[in-house]
């Protein structure tokens, strides 16, 4: 059986501690993945500043181009997985077998990553808002005429990594070209991105030391959170909520991403149920950019039995079916654990399921093994319901009425809010309000990512801060 | 009543004995050493209060009734809400009464701790163990450090005096593990990190300063702590005795081959409630794919005959697993101090057969009871 080691500045390293990473279908293991123990990765943090200075001996632009290269090899090329190669069509099929999402989408997100890579030129022209990445080979610079310095605040950037979407991968791809090594945990069902773009880098030349990958226990997330100088760590509320108040850690949390719809677009709602349904609805509904909620100052169980109708098209297919868009639960444990929480939540007044009501679609299939989540919508005519406003890794979405005054009140955390409206005075509010993190004004569904945008938070700002810088005119100019 | 063990211990037995008589000679100890405990325990007038009234409810006097090890599961299953809470005094001998009496406590991951008393068992069980060590590497006259939880433990106490047995003196650097514990549980991450600091700053201070302390005493994870600072072979240490949490095959490699290659690592598993195990001496011939031979396993041994492991059917748990397969640690202490027939731990293990050095059954890589995984956090220190 295939064994997934851990990657040792590059190295492979068999751990005697394995877990199995599990067919979603039949439930067999379909790999052993080494386990990392807490004390073997902060023990290999003692030389993670050597790794640093291997990467610092590149430039940005070769970092850039090696990037590029990478991106070709992620796509093309076969790659060694422990001791096997493995093709793109073999990192498909264990992507869409241990994760339960349709190949369709894992080659969609496949893409989404290589496209980075390919593009990470572009995507640090946005994170750095056009500086001339010159400068930090050098630490400083001039550019329009202005003096310029950073520093790079890190000697690793820390990943604790999610499973339930393979295109997150792509927002911690530019720390290579920004000369920074990688200290991963991913995730346990999803081992196989990870593992292949570092092996993509090496292949196009990386230094192997950028490359740490630790499979291993919440104790050694902990380790890595704490012995990186900046990480990403996604997860839970739950997961997220201990290292909120550390600066050195960028939460992605859970999205709560919402449409919110002006008084002024009511009259014409119907125009943008496409721009709904994609938001809903695409990448089977698993990332924290889908819409999990859309709030309406009026006619929301109109609304919500439009969306619903649009979503109750959606089949459970098999993961091979070139048509399919609903990604299976790995776990049908925990399908039938959420099913439950939602229907417990809706003996509370105030919501309706529109999905099952209306058209009478099943909450739970379970067909050749695999088990789905149907979408789902909910009517919520009461606001402060406890499914207005809240996220499920499925296409789950509440249309909750509210008045359009308080809608801002009443949205909390949001991560990405798409916004109809051309109310002046409304987007005025909307620019000032703090719990939007990325707002998307005009027909823009949550999940599309403009890549020279940053995303919760600016990986470059993460790793780097500009220092004040002065030099005499001999050394300016030299 | 004499407190000394009741029977030799096992490297007395004969090493020219077939193992099939070595495992009948244990077993022959054993009975032997049951029967004595439960007339101990039982006697209206020497015994302990606790388990003259539990004999009341039985129906029959187990010193009759009860004439080896077989024979305990007439008395059911010991449960460990019986060592939670008050009066401690119920389970002091009469006997033993006039002694000076210590109490210890588990950690306390389950519930309210487990107290249990003890006058010199733990003493004795550390004696035992202590003929296990290498003078060589463990010499006589070094002085130790103890680097773990002390507090209300048994730990503290026992390392100390296994120093002193063997001519050291013990220096103590203490870690409270309940406190450790609550950190983890609500997320203080970086205080957990801080106070873990502060700890092994404590150890380097005397490590750098005593250069007569060549033994070693430490838990799993402050052992990576600890070796993260400094390089134990550079300060002297020469032996390892490392316990007090989980350990598995990888953090054994882990040990050998990188945090202190060269220097005698021994694992030990122990606890309030058994004494002290032996653990199987590593063997380091090469097995099949350049590795050593057992695969960095541990495997222990209890103290025989003063504590029991079997191994046993988590759903039938009179019946015991066979060799090689997976069963849940049904622990019997056996002292004149302590009686605690048939406890279902915590712990899993796979059923390890006998050895020359150790003619019964052992325990190969112990853990956490795969049902409880989700509740109870181990090995957090």
């Amino acid at each position: 059986m295939l064994h997934i080691p851990l990657l040792r500045a590059g190295q492979p390293y068999q751990s005697l501690s394995t877990i199995e990473v599990l067919n979603s279908q039949t439930g067999e293991p379909m790999a052993v993945m080494s386990q990392a123990n807490r004390g073997l990765i902060s023990r290999d943090m003692l030389s993670i500043s050597d790794h640093k200075r291997v990467l610092d001996q590149f430039t940005v632009a070769d970092l850039i181009q090696v990037s590029q290269i990478a991106g070709q090899h992620f796509m093309q090329a076969e790659l060694p997985i422990g001791q096997q190669l493995q093709s793109p069509n073999d990192y498909i099929a264990q992507l869409s077998t241990s994760t339960g999402v349709p190949k369709t989408l894992c080659r969609q997100n496949m893409n989404k990553i290589a496209t980075v890579l390919n593009h990470v030129d572009d995507v640090l022209g946005g994170l750095t808002r056009g500086l001339d990445l010159s400068i930090l080979d050098k630490g400083w610079g001039q550019q329009h005429g202005r003096m310029l310095g950073y520093l790079c605040c890190a000697d690793s950037l820390g990943g604790i990594l999610p499973s339930n979407s393979a295109g997150v991968h792509s927002l911690w791809v530019p720390s290579i070209a920004l000369k920074v090594p990688l200290v991963l945990k991913p995730g346990s069902t999803e081992p196989w991105s990870p593992y292949r773009i570092a092996q993509a880098f090496i292949k196009a030349g990386c230094p192997p030391e950028a490359f740490n990958l630790y499979p291993t226990s919440h104790d050694g997330a902990t380790e890595i959170l704490l012995r990186t100088d900046r990480s990403v760590l996604y997860g839970s509320e739950s997961t997220v909520a201990p290292w909120r108040s550390d600066p050195k850690v960028q939460i992605h949390g859970t999205g709560w991403s919402k449409i919110l719809v002006g008084e002024d677009a009511l009259t014409n709602w119907e125009q943008y149920l496409e721009m709904m349904i994609t938001s809903v609805a695409e990448n089977s509904g698993r990332s924290c950019i889908n819409t999990s909620s859309i709030w309406v100052p009026a006619q929301g169980q109109q609304i919500a039995e439009a969306v619903a109708g649009q979503l109750s098209q959606i089949q459970a297919l098999p993961l091979d079916h070139p048509e399919a868009r609903l990604s299976a639960f790995f776990d049908p444990q925990i399908a039938h654990r959420l099913v439950d929480m939602i229907e417990g939540y809706l003996k509370i007044p105030g919501a309706i399921d529109i999905s099952s009501q209306l058209f009478e679609v099943e909450s739970v299939v379970e067909t050749d093994g695999y088990t789905f989540l149907m979408p789902k919508v909910i009517y919520c005519s009461d606001p402060s319901h406890p499914l207005a406003n809240t996220e499920f890794l499925f296409p789950f979405v509440s249309v909750v009425e509210a008045p359009q005054s308080k809608i801002l009140n009443l949205i909390g955390s949001t991560l990405v809010a798409s916004v109809l409206t051309e109310d002046q005075v409304w987007i005025t509010d909307l620019l000032h309000s703090p719990d939007i993190e990325r707002l998307n004004l005009g027909a823009i569904p949550t999940n599309h990512i403009s890549w020279d945008q940053p995303h919760e938070g600016n990986l470059f700002d993460l790793l780097y801060r500009q220092r004040a810088m002065q030099a005499d005119q001999r050394l300016a100019t030299a | 009543m004499t407190i000394e063990p009741v029977s030799d211990p096992p490297s007395g037995l004969s090493s020219s004995m077939l193992p099939a008589d070595l495992i009948a000679s244990a077993r022959e100890a054993l009975d032997a050493h049951v029967r004595h405990v439960v007339n101990c325990h039982f006697d209206p007038e020497k015994g302990t209060p606790f388990w003259l009234t539990y004999a009341q409810k039985l129906g029959f006097d187990p010193r009759h009734k009860i004439n080896g090890y077989n024979d305990l599961r007439l008395l059911g299953h010991f449960q460990d809400e019986w060592l939670r809470g008050g009066p401690i005094r119920k389970w002091i001998p009469k006997a033993l009464a006039d002694q000076p009496v210590y109490v210890f406590e588990t950690g306390g991951s389950t519930g309210l701790p487990k107290s249990r008393i003890s006058i010199r068992d733990f003493q004795i069980d550390y004696e035992l163990f202590s003929q296990h060590l290498s003078t060589e590497t463990f010499p006589t006259g070094s002085d130790w450090l103890m680097l773990g939880p002390s507090g209300p433990r048994r730990l503290r106490l026992a390392v100390e005096h296994l120093a002193q047995i063997r001519g050291g003196i013990c220096f103590l650097v203490d870690l409270d593990p309940r406190w450790v514990s609550k950190l983890v549980k609500i997320g203080k991450h970086q205080e957990f990190e801080a106070y873990r600091d502060h700890v092994v700053g404590q150890a380097l201070q005397l490590l750098r300063a005593h250069d007569n302390i060549h033994c070693l005493f430490t838990t799993p994870k402050l052992l990576e702590a600890l070796c993260e600072k400094i390089s134990l072979n550079k300060v002297g240490i020469t032996g390892i005795f490392c316990g007090g949490t989980e350990m598995n095959a990888q953090f054994h490699r882990f040990a050998r081959e990188e945090l202190v290659p060269g220097i005698d690592f021994v694992p030990t598993y122990g606890n309030t409630l058994m004494g002290l195990a032996y653990s199987k001496p590593f063997d380091s011939s090469t097995g099949s794919e350049d590795e050593p031979a057992d695969r960095y396993s541990i495997t222990y041994y209890p103290p025989y005959p003063r504590a029991v492991i079997e191994l046993v059917d988590p759903d039938a748990p009179d019946q015991a697993v066979d060799y090689d397969q997976t069963g849940r640690v049904m622990l019997t202490t056996l002292t004149e101090e302590f009686f605690m027939p048939r406890f279902l731990e915590r712990d899993e293990a796979e059923r390890a057969r006998p050895t020359e050095q150790f003619p019964w059954d052992g325990v190969r890589d112990l853990r956490l009871f795969s049902e409880l995984k989700e509740t109870v956090p181990v090995g957090v220190y």
